[in-house]
C-alpha cells in the first residue's frame, strides 16, 4: 500500500497542469532528445578538444597539461603556414568561381524550357556521387600519358602536356576544379529556387517602365537574391575550408600533393591525429579551424542582420 | 528455507560455470583484416585447438586503418587482446603505452630467440626484454618483366647483379614514342612505395654511408655516401631517363600493367603480381653496390602478449604464441600468405633457397637491415619530399638531403625516448 503514495504524488502536478504548461512540457520533452544528443555527441567533444589542445596526449599516455605549447609549436611550424595558405587558396579562388559559375548557369537554365529537368539533373549528378569515387576518376584523368585522358586530349590538339597533380603549382588548381564541379549542382538548385522566389510582378513592372535586361539583373534580381547568395557564400566557404575527400583521394600516395602543395588544414589534422597520433597537437589545429569557421559564421549572421 | 535452497542452487550453478570456464580458457587474438592472413590464422587456430582442447582462441580483426586506434581504445577501456599482431615499428608506442607485456623468459628464452630467429628480431627488444616474435618476415627484391628483357635483347635468365648492370638493363628496356613520351619504364621510381627503404637501408649503405646512428635516433645520411646514393637515385630519372616518378600513378601499377621492365618491391606484392596474365616475371636479389656490397630492408609483423593477460589466460597466450611462432606455423603461413619464415632453420632450407621466387628474398634476409621508425608515415614523407625537391623544384642533391636530414631529425627528436 505504501508504494502507491509516491506514484500518486508524481501524478498530481501533471493533472493540475494548465494547457500551456502541458504544451511546454511536451515541447521540451521532444526537444530534450536532440539537445541531449547534441550535448553528448557535439558539444562535449568540442569542449573536450579545447582541453586536449592544451595537453600532450598521444592516445597511449595519460594527457599531461602543457599550457599553450601546442599553439606555439603550430605558430612556428612552416608546414602549418603552408597548409593555412593552401586552405585559403581553396577558399579565395574556389568560392567566388563556383558561385559565379553556378549563378550564371542557374540564371540561364531558368530560362531554358527545352530539356530543363534533364539538364538540371546532369548538373546535380556530381553532387550525388561519392566524393572518393569521383576523386579517383579525376586522378586517372590527370595522369601523364599513356593513361591520362586530359593529356591525351592535349596531345591530340597539339598542346604541350601538363604534369597536373605531379606539379607543385598545378596540383592545387587541378583539385580545386574537381571540388567546384562537384558542388556546382547543389548551388545551381539553390540559386534557381531563389530566382523562382522573386515575384514576377517586379519584372513585369520593370519591363513596362522600359528597363533593360542588365538593369533588371542589377537592380532587381541581384538585390532580391541576396539572402540566397549570403547563404551560399557561407555554405560554400565552409565547404572549401573543410575540403578533404578530394585531396586525400587524389594524392593518396603522397598525401597532400608534391611537397605539401595541395594539403588543406583538415588533412593535416587527420595526419597529425591518426597517423602520428599526436592528439594534443591535432586538437590545437582543430581549435584553429574551429575559430576560422566560427568567424565566418558570425560574419554571415552579421550580413543577414544588416539586411532585415 | 526456500531461500537457502535457492542460494545453494545458485552457488552450485555458479561453481559449475566456473568449473567449465576453467576447463576451456578463451583467449582473443587480434590482427588486421587481410584475406590470406585471416585464413592462415584460422588454420593455425584450428590446429592449435586440436592439440590444446582446453583452450579456445577467438580471432578478432579490424580494418588496417583502424587497427592501431582499436588496440589503443581497448587498452584505455582495460579490455585488450591476449595475443595481438603489431608492426615492428609500432613497438615503442605499444610498449610505452602499456599495451604489451614483455615475453615471459621461461617460455621464450633469449638464447633460443637469438639463435633461432633472423637477427632483425632485435627490433622487438627494449631494454632486457623482447616484446614480440614474428611468424613471418618480408624483404625486398628486384622484380623484372621477362618479356621486356627478351624484347630488348637481354637474357631473362640472367638478371642484373649490380647497380651498373641494372642501369644498363633499364636503359635498354626503356621505350619512348616518337614525341618522347615514356611508353615503358626501365625501372619504376616510386618513393612512396618501397623505394624509400631501398634508398635508406640499401643505396645509402652501398655508396658508403649509414642511414642512421644511435639506434636510428640520429640521422646520418647527410654524408658523402648519402649524397651519392640520392644522386644515383634521382639520376635514374634526370640523367639516364629510365624512369619517371608518377608514371602510371604508382610503380607497382606500372609493373603490373607491363609498362615497367623492373621494379623493387617486397614479398607482400607477390599475391598481386601472381594475377598477372600478360607476361612472365621473375625475381632477383637486389643489385649489389659499386664495391659489391649487398643490403636489403626487412620488416615484419610480430605477435606479442597483451598486458591484460594474466593467470590462466597468460598461460594460454604463451602456449598460443609459442605455436604461431613455431616452424610448423611458419610453413603454413608461407604457403597461405607468401611471407617468409622468421626462423632461420625453417627459412633457409635447400628447397626454399632453390625456389626461384622465395630464394632471392631469403638470401636478402641474411644481410637485411630494419629501420626503427618512430613515425613511419612522417619519416616516409621526408624521403618523398627529398626526391620531389630535386625532381620538381630543381634543388641540388646536397641541399635537398640536408633539408631532409634536418626535417627527419626533428621528427626523431620529438618522439618520446
Amino acid at each position: 500500500m505504501a508504494t502507491l503514495a509516491p506514484a500518486a504524488s508524481t501524478h498530481a502536478p501533471h493533472r493540475g497542469m494548465s494547457m500551456r504548461a502541458r504544451r511546454l512540457f511536451w515541447v521540451w520533452g521532444f526537444l530534450a532528445l536532440p539537445i541531449v544528443f547534441y550535448s553528448v555527441i557535439r558539444f562535449y567533444p568540442t569542449f573536450q578538444s579545447f582541453w586536449l589542445s592544451l595537453t600532450d596526449w598521444n592516445l597511449m599516455n595519460p594527457a599531461k597539461f602543457i599550457g599553450v605549447a601546442n599553439y606555439q609549436k603550430l605558430w612556428a611550424d612552416p608546414e602549418f603556414w603552408k597548409v593555412f595558405k593552401n586552405t585559403f587558396a581553396y577558399l579565395i579562388f574556389g568560392m567566388p568561381i563556383s558561385l559565379l559559375l553556378s549563378f550564371v548557369i542557374a540564371y540561364y537554365l531558368d530560362r531554358v524550357r527545352f530539356l530543363h529537368g534533364f539538364i538540371r539533373a546532369l548538373y546535380f549528378l556530381p553532387y550525388l556521387t561519392t566524393a572518393a569515387a569521383m576523386a579517383w576518376v579525376w586522378r586517372w584523368f590527370y595522369q601523364p600519358p599513356p593513361i591520362g585522358f586530359i593529356n591525351e586530349v592535349l596531345t591530340t590538339v597539339g598542346l604541350p602536356q601538363q604534369p597536373f597533380l605531379r606539379s607543385t603549382s598545378q596540383a592545387l588548381p587541378s583539385i580545386m576544379v574537381t571540388a567546384i564541379w562537384a558542388g556546382l549542382g547543389f548551388q545551381i538548385i539553390i540559386f534557381m529556387a531563389g530566382l523562382r522566389a522573386i515575384p514576377t510582378t517586379y519584372y513585369e513592372a520593370a519591363r513596362i517602365d522600359g528597363l533593360g535586361e542588365w538593369a533588371i539583373l542589377r537592380r532587381i534580381t541581384l538585390p532580391l537574391l541576396k539572402p540566397t547568395t549570403v547563404f551560399l557564400v557561407v555554405f560554400s566557404s565552409i565547404g572549401f575550408l573543410r575540403i578533404f575527400d578530394q585531396v586525400y583521394n587524389m594524392t593518396s600516395n603522397d598525401p597532400g600533393g608534391p611537397l605539401g602543395s595541395t594539403k588543406p588544414l583538415v588533412l593535416m589534422i587527420y595526419q597529425t591525429a591518426f597517423s602520428s597520433y599526436a592528439m594534443g597537437y591535432a586538437a590545437a589545429q582543430t581549435v584553429v579551424l574551429f575559430i576560422i569557421l566560427l568567424c565566418i559564421s558570425l560574419l554571415q549572421l552579421w550580413l543577414l542582420r544588416e539586411k532585415t | 528455507m526456500r531461500k537457502a535452497t535457492l542460494f545453494a542452487g545458485l552457488v552450485a550453478g555458479v561453481s559449475m560455470f566456473a568449473f567449465s570456464a576453467a576447463q576451456a580458457v578463451e583467449i582473443q587474438y587480434w590482427q588486421y583484416v587481410f584475406d590470406t592472413r585471416v585464413k592462415a590464422m584460422d588454420e593455425l587456430i584450428a590446429n592449435f585447438q586440436k592439440a590444446n582442447p582446453d583452450i579456445t582462441v577467438k580471432q578478432v580483426t579490424f580494418p588496417y586503418a583502424d587497427y592501431q586506434t582499436r588496440v589503443v581504445a581497448a587498452k584505455l577501456s582495460g579490455q585488450g587482446p591476449d595475443v595481438l599482431q603489431l608492426y615492428y615499428g609500432w613497438l615503442d608506442k605499444f610498449a610505452s603505452g602499456g599495451v604489451l607485456q614483455p615475453l615471459p623468459k621461461d617460455a621464450f628464452p633469449h638464447e633460443m630467440i637469438e639463435k633461432e630467429f633472423f637477427p632483425i628480431v632485435s627490433a622487438m627488444k627494449r631494454g632486457e626484454d623482447y616484446y614480440g616474435l614474428p611468424t613471418a618476415v618480408r624483404s625486398l627484391a628486384l622484380f623484372y618483366n621477362k618479356k621486356a628483357f627478351t624484347d630488348a635483347g637481354l637474357d631473362p635468365a640472367n638478371p642484373p647483379k649490380t647497380l651498373d648492370e641494372m642501369v644498363a638493363a633499364a636503359e635498354k628496356t626503356t621505350k619512348r614514342d616518337a614525341s618522347g613520351n615514356l611508353e615503358q619504364e626501365g625501372i619504376t621510381l616510386d618513393m612512396a612505395g618501397q623505394d624509400q627503404h631501398w634508398w635508406r637501408e640499401v643505396l645509402v649503405r652501398q655508396f658508403g654511408g649509414e642511414p642512421y646512428t644511435d639506434n636510428d635516433r640520429k640521422v646520418a645520411y647527410n654524408s658523402d655516401g648519402g649524397k651519392k646514393a640520392l644522386k644515383f637515385y634521382t639520376d635514374l630519372q634526370l640523367e639516364k631517363n629510365v624512369g619517371q616518378a608518377g608514371f602510371m600513378d604508382e610503380g607497382q601499377a606500372a609493373f603490373k600493367a607491363g609498362k615497367a621492365a623492373m621494379t623493387i618491391d617486397g614479398t607482400f606484392r607477390l599475391g598481386a603480381f601472381r594475377t598477372i596474365k600478360d607476361f612472365e616475371w621473375a625475381v632477383a636479389e637486389l643489385p649489389a653496390g659499386p664495391d659489391g656490397k649487398q643490403s636489403n630492408f626487412a620488416s615484419y609483423f610480430a605477435n606479442g602478449i597483451g598486458a591484460a593477460a594474466t593467470g590462466e589466460k597468460l598461460e594460454a597466450a604463451k602456449k598460443f604464441l609459442a605455436y604461431v611462432t613455431s616452424p610448423e606455423a611458419m610453413e603454413i603461413w608461407m604457403k597461405t600468405v607468401g611471407e617468409l619464415p622468421a626462423r632461420q632453420s625453417a627459412a633457409l632450407t635447400d628447397a626454399n633457397l632453390a625456389d626461384p621466387i622465395n630464394g632471392p628474398f631469403l638470401k636478402g634476409l641474411t644481410y637485411a637491415h630494419t629501420t626503427l621508425f618512430v613515425d613511419e608515415a612522417a619519416q616516409r614523407q621526408t624521403a618523398i619530399d627529398m626526391v620531389n625537391r630535386v625532381f620538381l623544384q630543381g634543388q641540388s642533391v646536397d641541399d635537398s638531403i640536408a633539408e631532409a636530414a634536418s626535417a627527419e631529425q626533428a621528427i626523431l627528436d620529438a618522439a618520446p625516448k
